[in-house]
């Protein structure tokens, strides 16, 4: 691993302020679930460390008024316990719930979880042993070195959104169930504050796959916005893994519905595990807005939510896996009571 | 209170006078560790600041004071080094293991404020002024933790090699409250991989421990 300087400010300001001082390197840590984890494979070398756990006041879940304010440091395990989000919002608890173990739950951050990076076993060189590094080409790790995973091993690649530069999926389930619940970010940098939705702050891979983000340099999640609605209770995050627990979503779906007693008003959906950023599936919603839900109108819109996706070699599963998983997830979700 | 009894001093200058390896560190267990105090160091009672930001080549040091099985660890390392390797290859604490060292066996779960992590994946700059938890810390005295005794009752182990961070791991979910079924302890415990496969010993242990530790109060 990269030698790196590290340090620990108090204040959020104070963070931006060591961020410029740092210069060419310089990189936020929060739990280190991801960022540690990417060091140790030699994939992200850091030159200085800004660990911003220190920072106070940014530990609060807020559920007055009409919305929902996680601040970033809150942890996945506290977000995920948080009665008013386990009775209102099951699809946010639900994917922090599937996201991992309760180890990095304590760990891991519901700011820094929305920057975690993907789990394409090229971008991690294959087996995770570091041994292997540089062993296969990859354009996000390294760019203009081509793709391994297109031709290669790619059962677990995306079928939606990948580009000939990159196929790597985008790795995680809270994300996916925030850009269905219409959530925002709030940011701090060198420029000051601004918000995002967050299903802007995701980038396609297109031909610049390591620019995975829309963050400025310097800029940092300060707290995530839910805008509160009553289709929380009638929701789900529905996740499909090669195990029963403890592991990336081959596919998952996060669904909130509007009901008029059995009619559909308004229906959310986003797709993860078969997609290169959380993906919302408009057309699907699209097509529920007003009918009558049903298993067949339920498979009809997960046939539409994976319209267009294309498969790979070993991949081709993820697109009927996919249409099911957001059929499975439209009926738990309307099985709910509001 | 005795700082000389209470504090592992790694005493990092004397580290490269009197190398320390891995089998030395084994042999003598946390005791090797036990060094006088070095005057200005211990005068350091509070949070230390990091060391001047010089050029970060060969890696940046750190004075880090924490607390590990409620002793007093004051100690240098260098900024890349995991509370796993703090533990093991510094401060002789070999129980929790490195399995993968990517935060997906569950071998190397400590507690950290109460609460578990995964210690491979944790900086060990980050246990600065925190207090950490490991399997050696568990027992009080030569009496077992329910949760250790019940691993044995239950035959909840082969090898053994995941075994204590399976139990710190077990501790901590029934303080969180989820020992509330098979299926809860199943899930809540999917963190932590065995791969001799004592599943069934380990949820029926931690069942038994749950409800000891409910009506003995133990922590």
């Amino acid at each position: 691993m990269q030698p790196f300087s590290y340090q620990s400010p108090r204040t959020a300001d104070e963070a931006v302020a060591a961020f410029g001082r740092a210069g060419p390197g310089a990189s936020y840590i929060a739990g280190g679930t991801s960022l540690y984890d990417v060091m140790k494979l030699d994939i992200v070398r850091p030159r200085h460390l800004i660990d911003v756990t220190g920072i106070g006041g940014l530990d609060r879940i807020e559920t007055g008024g009409d919305r929902l304010r996680f601040g970033a440091l809150v942890p996945m395990s506290a977000a995920a316990a948080d009665r008013v989000v386990l009775r209102d919002y099951p699809v946010l608890a639900e994917s922090l719930w599937k996201a991992a173990s309760q180890q990095l739950r304590n760990m891991a951050t519901v700011g820094g979880n929305l920057l975690q990076r993907t789990r394409c076993l090229y971008f991690r060189n294959g087996t995770g042993n570091p041994s292997a590094v540089g062993s296969y080409p990859c354009n996000k790790r390294a760019p203009g070195t081509g793709c391994a995973a297109i031709g290669g091993l790619d059962r677990g690649q995306a079928v939606l959104g990948q580009s000939g530069s990159c196929t790597a999926v985008s790795p995680g389930d809270w994300p996916v169930a925030l850009v269905a619940m219409d959530a925002s970010v709030e940011l701090l940098g060198p420029a000051g504050t601004r918000s995002l939705p967050i299903a802007d702050l995701y980038r396609l891979p297109g031909d610049t796959p390591q620019l995975e983000f829309t963050l400025a340099p310097g800029e940092m999640i300060t707290a995530i916005t839910v805008p509160k609605t009553p289709a929380g209770r009638r929701s789900t995050y529905h996740k499909i893994r090669d195990r029963e627990s403890y592991a990336f979503a081959l596919a998952s779906a996060a669904v909130a519905l509007d009901m008029d007693g059995d009619r559909v008003r308004a229906a959310r959906i986003a797709l993860g595990g078969v997609a290169t950023k959380p993906w919302r599936a408009a057309a699907a919603e699209a097509m529920l807005a007003g009918r009558q839900l049903d298993a067949d109108l339920a498979l009809a819109a997960g046939r539409a939510a994976l319209a267009g996706a294309r498969a790979g070699t070993h991949n081709g599963f993820k697109i009927e896996l996919g249409a099911r998983t957001v059929a499975d997830a439209l009926i738990i979700a309307a099985g709910r009571t509001a | 209170m005795d700082s000389e009894d209470t504090t592992i001093d790694t005493g990092v200058p004397d580290a490269g006078a009197h190398p320390v390896s891995r089998r030395s560190t084994l042999g003598g267990g946390a005791a090797l560790a036990l060094l006088p105090l070095a005057g200005t160091e211990a005068a350091s009672a509070a949070a230390p600041a990091p060391l001047a930001a010089a050029p970060p080549d060969p890696g940046q040091r750190l004075l880090l004071s924490t607390k590990v099985n409620r002793r007093d660890v004051r100690v240098e390392i260098d900024a890349r080094t995991s509370l796993l390797d703090l533990l093991r290859e510094r401060l002789g604490l070999t129980g929790a293991k490195k399995g993968c060292d990517h935060g997906q066996c569950g071998a190397c779960t400590v507690h950290l404020d109460g609460r578990r992590v995964a210690s491979c994946l944790t900086l060990a700059a980050k246990t600065n002024g925190r207090e950490v938890l490991t399997i050696e810390g568990l027992a009080d005295g030569d009496r077992l933790h329910p949760m250790q005794q019940a691993f044995i009752d239950h035959d909840a182990l082969q090898c053994g090699y995941c075994t204590p961070g399976q139990i710190m791991a077990a501790v901590a979910l029934v303080k969180e409250g989820n020992a509330t079924s098979p299926a809860r302890i199943r899930e809540y415990m999917s963190g932590n991989i065995c791969r001799c496969g004592a599943y069934v010993g380990i949820v029926a242990a931690i069942e038994d421990a749950a409800a000891a530790m409910r009506s003995g109060g133990a922590a």
